[in-house]
């Protein structure tokens, strides 16, 4: 065989001879490529497995840890949620609505094959500026793509995150995370076990759409991306939503042994992982696999990614059980081969063995690469810059507004409008709070959800900026009056190949990884998307965290906002915030720099703490964290319904203390008559909380020992906020 | 009052719908599109969601589903129908209703909370209501821009049929007000008989002050008596 033929398939001429190597024998060109892709980076996670190992993984909660289609957590009264996040990077570049479409749709399957009723879809998107029109468009298909997809299968959009830099111009991040309720008897688990059982596939036809995407995704975008446009697959929710419900009847039906979406590298993929996690071997004649288009080679067959279909073995004798689910629904079922104890995955076609390959080499035996990693210049000299000479450069009112018109900082109305958030009428807390809030029906309980990654820390400290998604997804899931159970994870970087990413992968997985012991909070599994690179440049490090919470009494679902006049309001951690990576140096200063204080993860935790025992005793009226734009921010953000006044102490510098960033400050409301056990609780547990002022009036208004910070009208200050994306999107 | 449900495939809502008159203290059964009678049942919901994907055109397909014709006998026969979202899409494609639900003005998907006037509250539907009351309900929909002809819309208005309009908070039923580009705000409107109502807005999902409201609980308490 050339050696163009494997090299362009994306396996190295090394991995080629371990192959061969491994199989005593040359490999079929099939061969090659189910070896291509299951050795992608993007299947085999080859350079990250030894990072990832050093995640914090069980618990007295975790049902099902990583590994599987999606994590599981334990949250009482026989009943679990699952989730996960993945990420659609590469296809929503260059066919947005599709490419997020698809994104959402995949993680859906990876939800209800676990045999869980998918409830939630987060999404934490990033792009380029909307100053560029490429930019604006992908942002708009990307939108569309998301609500198109999750509104007609039914699953509200309950939440996410959305940040606009120009590290992400030309490579936007679309990831998608899915949450589902199921009860501990119907966990279900993507394993083919039993010889002699069949093997069936459901669902959609099978065609030439996506072959190839998991290589191409393994790859930098270039010009040439553009042309890779078949490797973009194309979403049918109407057929999924089918998919869907016919899955969960086999589930519950108690008729399936093991089940399995096929996402990634089809039919390849989906057979060697199952067979893997069996320890068994899977035999399939493609002859039978039904298709959509004529003419197709079994190479085609394996490697195709039509979406909305999955893999399901069946105990023996079941076969017409699961065509009757199907059938009613519409879909098609059809045996295509059975389980084996040799250990093989075995193709045939036409009576003839296409292919022969030792499922082991394909999962467990995949290489493991141990890249070298080295810390960028950048880091160095970005940490030196001194930021003490800030000044503001316009009034605190000026600036307030002008940051209230960033689109990073504004509200996310103009995209959750199109999603629908309420759909399975258990939405509690809608999108634009801290957190997303769902109902657990008849059980009293509530599930808070979030996204979070300030991408722009993470470019200047990984380490603190893995930590701090972890902890910032706490504090939102904490202001909701929920407790943080456990974390997925979507590892967005550029090329591993590059020792200075490797660096910043390592980095921020640390940083993951010791806030999430400081937290306890697993993580139960994620993704990771790496090349994320155009000819210009390598994104911001991006670990994004997908968090769930639970409220064990949904009763004491705590407001993100003022919900009336009249109300102490209280300043809970340091009065002056940090300039260094914050919003306001980026837009006014162009600084992306500036040194970060080690991340006290045990203080953050105690100051956790606090909020949760003061909502668990009925003392807060509102909670809310200051982070992006700042104190003045936060409070813009409060005063849905009710003005506000606050009082610094004397002699605060106004730059940090209305604009500054950094962890564990937080606005609290303390409910009528509570505001002194309010302050008796934070004395106990020496928490730095002070009374700054009360809600009412029409006005926001800040001053510092009774001097004058700024103010300005409510209405004026909300209206920036809530119409300033909008407008940029029909301008 | 006995219940059904009909659950199209792409149906969304009809759990929501089976969850409101959970609260509002009634049970409905859910009837899957592929049965043919509706006997025995007093009220048929056709619920929201996308039926067949809402390919083609919305709730073009769904008309063909093997339960519609004896829905429409229903109908016929004055029993109660209650399309919502695309329930109401459905209804108008059937013929049970006039007009047709267009691409939103804006051609985006909208779901956001929205101020309703109560137009007509002498219908079995709404009579829980005060006559003009503004009720608060959610709408969820790209395709919910209400159209009729000038004769039509005449019809309607001078027979009272327009039974709930999209208007301000102020109550106006002006441009502001009118979230999609319907023909004079309309929201919901009901047949000559008062027996089929379509409405664009879902009162399933103001039925609870935790999910954003009690607004909708008014014609479920109309519809109980």
């Amino acid at each position: 065989m050339e050696a163009q033929v494997w090299r362009e398939m994306g396996l190295s001429d090394e991995e080629y001879a371990a192959i061969t190597a491994r199989l005593g024998r040359e490999p079929n060109y099939l061969e090659v490529g189910i070896f291509a892709v299951m050795w992608s980076e993007h299947c085999s996670y080859k350079t990250s497995k030894p990072v990832l190992r050093r995640f914090p993984t069980t618990g007295p909660r975790v049902l099902q840890g990583p590994g599987e289609n999606a994590g599981i957590l334990d949250i009482g009264d026989g009943l679990a949620v699952a989730f996960k996040m993945e990420s659609h990077n590469h296809p929503s570049a260059i066919e947005p609505y599709q490419g997020a479409a698809t994104g959402v749709g995949g993680i859906l399957r990876d939800i209800f094959t676990m045999g869980a009723r998918p409830v939630a879809v987060l999404d934490a998107l990033r792009f380029g500026p909307l100053t560029e029109e490429s930019n604006k468009l992908l942002f708009r298909g990307v939108v569309q793509g998301i609500g198109g997809y999750g509104n007609s299968i039914g699953i509200p959009t309950v939440g996410g995150d959305v940040y606009f830099d120009a590290a992400f111009s030309g490579n936007p991040l679309v990831n998608a995370m899915a949450v589902g309720l199921l009860r501990h008897a119907d966990i279900a688990t993507g394993a083919a076990r039993g010889a002699g059982n069949p093997v069936m596939i459901v669902g959609a036809r099978t065609g030439r759409d996506g072959i190839h995407g998991a290589t191409f995704a393994s790859v930098e975008l270039t010009e040439e991306s553009e042309s890779r446009r078949s490797a973009v697959q194309v979403g049918d929710p109407f057929m999924e939503k089918l998919l869907m419900e016919a899955c969960l009847e086999l589930i519950q039906a108690g008729v399936l042994v093991g089940i399995q979406d096929m996402g990634a590298a089809g039919l390849t993929c989906s057979s060697a992982e199952m067979a893997g996690r069996g320890g068994s071997g899977i035999e399939m004649n493609l002859d039978l696999v039904p298709r959509r288009e004529t003419g197709m080679t079994p190479y085609e067959i394996m490697l195709s990614e039509s979406q909305e279909r999955m893999l399901v073995v069946p105990k023996t004798g079941c076969e017409a059980r699961v065509e009757e689910v199907l059938t009613r629904w519409d879909l098609e079922a059809t045996t295509i081969g059975r389980v084996t104890d040799d250990g093989l995955l075995r193709l045939t076609e036409q009576g003839r063995v296409v292919a022969e390959i030792p499922v082991a080499a394909l999962t467990d035996e995949a290489p493991v690469y141990d890249r070298p990693a080295a810390q960028p210049a950048y880091i160095a000299e970005l940490r030196a810059a001194d930021l003490s000479g800030l000044r503001l450069r316009l009034s605190p009112e000026e600036t307030l507004l002008a940051l209230l018109r960033n689109p990073t900082v504004a509200a996310k109305s103009w995209v959750y409008r199109q999603y629908d958030h309420q759909v399975g009428t258990n939405t509690a807390a809608l999108p634009g709070g801290d957190a997303a809030v769902l109902r657990v029906r008849g059980a009293g309980k509530g599930l808070a959800l979030t996204t979070d990654c300030n991408c722009r820390l993470a470019y200047m400290d990984p380490y603190y900026g893995g930590a701090w998604a972890v902890a910032e997804a706490a504090q939102n899931i904490v202001c909701t009056g929920a407790r943080p159970i456990g974390i997925t994870d979507c590892l967005n970087f550029g090329n591993p190949e590059h020792p200075e990413v490797f660096w910043q992968f390592t980095e921020a997985c640390a940083g993951v990884t010791a806030a999430c012991l400081a937290f306890d909070t697993p993580v139960t599994g994620g993704n990771v998307s790496f090349y994320n690179e155009t000819p210009e440049r390598a994104i911001y490090p991006a670990p994004m965290i997908g968090m769930v919470g639970l409220l064990e009494n949904i009763g004491k679902i705590c407001p993100n906002v003022f919900t009336s006049a009249g109300q102490d309001v209280f300043l809970l951690g340091e009065t002056e915030g940090l300039l260094a990576g914050s919003e306001y140096a980026s837009m006014f200063e162009g600084l992306v720099a500036g040194a970060l204080p080690p991340l006290d993860l045990a203080a953050l935790r105690a100051r956790l703490e606090f909020i949760l025992t003061a909502n668990e005793r009925g003392l807060l009226a509102a909670a809310h964290d200051i982070t992006e734009g700042g104190l003045a921010v936060a409070l813009t953000e409060m005063a849905a319904a009710t003005g506000v006044r606050v009082d610094l102490p004397a002699g605060s510098a106004v730059l940090p203390s209305l604009f500054g960033e950094g962890p564990g400050r937080f606005i609290l409301a303390a409910t009528a008559g509570a505001e002194r056990e309010l302050a008796a609780l934070a004395a106990e547990r020496e928490q730095p909380l002070r009374r700054a002022g009360e809600t009412g009036g029409e006005e926001l208004i800040v001053t510092a020992g009774g001097a004058p910070c700024f103010a300005l009208p409510r209405a004026r200050c909300r209206a920036a906020y809530e119409n300033a994306l909008g407008d940029i999107m029909l301008a | 009052m006995k219940i059904g449900i009909v659950r199209f495939p792409g149906s969304n809502c009809e759990t929501d719908c089976l969850e409101a008159w959970r609260v509002m203290g009634c049970e409905a059964d859910m009837l899957w599109h592929r049965e043919t009678s509706v006997r025995g049942y007093d009220l048929v919901v056709l619920p929201g969601g996308f039926s067949y994907g809402d390919y083609l055109r919305t709730g073009a397909i769904a008309r063909f589903s093997p339960i519609m014709p004896d829905v429409i006998r229903h109908a016929r026969e004055g029993g109660l129908v209650w399309g919502i979202c695309n329930g109401f899409q459905i209804l108008t494609e059937c013929g049970l209703l006039p007009g047709a639900l267009l691409r939103n003005a804006g051609l985006s998907f909208i779901c956001a909370p929205q101020c309703l006037r109560v137009e007509n509250n002498a219908t079995v539907f709404t009579r829980a209501y005060a006559p003009g009351q503004i009720a608060r309900m959610p709408i969820n929909h790209g395709e919910g821009n209400y159209y009729i002809d000038a004769a039509g819309l005449e019809e309607l208005e001078s027979e009272g049929r327009v039974v709930f309009r999209y208007v301000s908070a102020d109550g106006a039923a002006d441009a502001a007000g009118n979230p999609n580009g319907s023909v004079q705000n309309i929201a919901g409107i009901i047949s000559r008989e008062g027996n089929v109502l379509g409405m664009m807005p879902h009162p399933e999902r103001a039925v609870e002050q935790l999910i954003g409201g009690e607004d909708g609980r008014g014609m479920f308490r109309s519809l109980l008596g």
